[in-house]
């Protein structure tokens, strides 16, 4: 059943200008940014050459790019989620879902499925333009994974962000203003604030900041150190925010 | 009635819902049986889309159970809403798909199995005269068409209990003969509850009328029972000396005297007791001189606007 809903999902996705639009530009900008710092390397590498143990073309040139496509997709996630469930209430298309025999739950995990999938699609042409390289220079394989994992779980995180939002209000716009908005304030709140806590001597408060800290969480695996209370609270924070989208819901129907 | 009845597919007991302090649905009962279309009917913002969506689990009750084929649908949403389908006031149409893709999902979506669903599909298009618009995109068809669309939706995986909300809004005269030739199709071997404010839609489809107003159940018998209702107790006096009207409600029986200018009378009566003699030898005793006096054949409209207007007199209504 989720299956059935995350196409649907996809297939609307497809069917819209937005999506198409959000992959042209993000592909033009990530395209534009991976040539230059490949231009850059290409430069820099004489010097590099004399160094002990100098930092490869996977550090240099893919890592940098992946943080790009990280800063892409705060602005990206948002508007590919609004409609998800904005539109469906605008449009009272949610009323098909809602009287089927399909729990809210699953209704919510395949419009998060059917957006993981888009984003899916991003995440690989990322990974494409390094990989179209493995040819010409040597790629550290595991810094990829790292990275590919690291923006898969950051995007996992902001697109349950996103479905929330989209979950509050019947208006798309403000719903992906919304979701930017919680976004950015996520990222300017908590990656300052967990430090300031931890100077505090407030350990487990600056710990469950961390939830809120999606960029901070990203940097470890994006360095290809698997720090695996990141990762735990890249899941938490995906998983937190589709509990609350799932509650929004069922309290639509309480409150009518 | 038992409320585990197997012929009963739809069995509400106590069911309300309130807005905030707005009390939208008045605890209500509704029971509906296999093969029996229940028309709903009543001015717009009485309740009865509340009702339907309640019915249908998109709108938690206040308080009651509804049972459908004996399926406590609160208790068990799932196995409950495999057996309903809904078409609600606005028919939940995803424009950017075809007819056929759009059934193919609704179909899915109440796990119809994949052997069943190019079937189910061709057949809920071909009863709802859908089959030469299969390939096209909902976006692009007429009103009608994708009401169409949405009743089809309503039926395509078979459910037990089938719920439209204003089937016929917006369609013209051919369309509104074919939906209603389909309903009553639906009536024989399904049960149906529609709701509509067109009467003649309930006298042509419907087996049963439930009337509500002000979220009350405030009318619920048989097609004939509502023409009976109010035609066998009203009647025309025409006068040519008229006295005031109180004279007239002082004979025996008649319970409610209306006006109607140049020397007519709309007499209303209680059930059992017929006032006509009565009132022939009092215009003879009178000198009224009496020109009419014929039973009121009143129409449906008409017993629904007296049953919905807010006359304080509608109390005595039997429910």
């Amino acid at each position: 059943m989720i299956f059935t809903i995350a196409i649907k999902e996809l297939r609307a996705l497809f069917a819209s200008p937005l999506a198409w639009l959000v992959l042209t530009v993000i592909q033009v900008v990530l395209g534009y940014g991976f040539l230059r710092r490949l231009d850059d390397f290409l430069q820099i590498q004489p010097q590099l050459t004399q160094m002990a143990s100098p930092p490869g073309f996977t550090e240099l040139v893919a890592a940098p790019t992946f943080a790009t496509a990280a800063a892409v997709l705060l602005f990206a996630v948002p508007l590919l989620a609004m409609r998800m469930i904005a539109e469906e209430r605008r449009n009272q298309t949610l009323t098909l879902l809602m009287s089927a025999p399909v729990s809210m739950t699953e209704i919510v995990l395949g419009k998060f499925t059917g957006l993981m999938t888009f984003l899916l699609v991003i995440v690989l042409l990322v990974l494409a333009m390094p990989l179209m390289l493995a040819s010409g220079t040597r790629l550290d394989f595991g810094l990829l994974a790292g990275l590919t994992l690291a923006l898969l779980l950051l995007a996992a995180g902001f697109a349950a962000v996103g479905l929330y939002a989209s979950s509050l209000t019947a208006q798309p716009m403000a719903a992906a203003l919304l979701g930017f908005g919680m976004l950015l304030a996520m990222l300017f709140m908590g990656e300052t604030a967990g430090d300031s806590l931890r100077a505090r001597g407030w350990h487990l408060p600056a710990a469950f900041i961390q939830v809120f800290s999606p960029l901070k969480n990203f940097e470890p695996l994006g360095r290809g150190m698997i720090d695996s209370y990141a990762i735990v609270c890249a899941l938490l924070l995906a998983v937190g925010f589709l509990l609350l989208t799932i509650r929004r819901l069922d309290g639509r129907r309480l409150r009518g | 009635m038992n409320p585990t009845d197997p012929a009963l597919t739809i069995c509400a007991r106590g069911l309300s819902r309130s807005f905030g302090k707005h009390l939208a649905v008045k605890p209500l009962d509704l029971d509906v049986r296999r093969g029996e279309v229940v028309g709903l009917l009543g001015p717009n913002g009485a309740g009865k889309s509340t009702t339907m969506q309640m019915l249908t689990g998109n709108l938690a009750p206040g308080t009651g159970e509804i049972r459908i084929c004996g399926i406590d649908l609160l208790e068990s949403p799932k196995l409950a809403k495999a057996r309903i389908g809904y078409l609600p006031e606005t028919p939940p149409l995803y424009r950017e798909l075809t007819v056929r893709e759009y059934l193919e999902l609704a179909a899915r979506l109440h796990r119809v199995t994949k052997a069943r669903l190019a079937d189910a599909v061709s057949s809920a298009m071909a009863h709802c005269g859908l089959a030469d618009v299969g390939r096209k995109l909902i976006g692009t068809l007429s009103k009608g068409y994708q009401q169409r669309v949405g009743i089809a939706q309503a039926i395509v995986h078979e459910p037990d209990v089938v719920i439209l909300d204003e089937p016929t809004v917006g369609l013209d005269p051919n369309q509104i003969l074919d939906i209603r030739r389909l309903i009553r199709e639906l009536g024989n071997r399904q049960s149906v509850i529609l709701s509509t404010h067109i009467l003649p839609e309930v006298e042509a489809v419907c087996d049963r009328v439930q009337i509500m107003h002000h979220g009350e159940i405030v009318f619920s018998n048989t097609i004939a029972g509502l023409r009976e209702f109010q035609s066998g107790r009203t009647m025309i006096v025409g006068l040519q000396h008229p006295p005031a009207p109180e004279a007239l409600a002082a004979i025996p029986g008649v319970e409610q005297v209306e006006a109607e200018g140049e020397g007519r009378f709309r007499i209303r009566f209680a059930a059992d007791c017929d006032p006509s003699a009565a009132l022939v030898s009092a215009a003879g005793a009178n000198n009224w001189g009496l020109q009419q006096l014929t039973p009121a054949r009143s129409s449906l409209e008409d017993v629904f606007v007296h049953l919905t207007q807010d006359n304080p007199d509608k109390a005595g209504i039997p429910a």
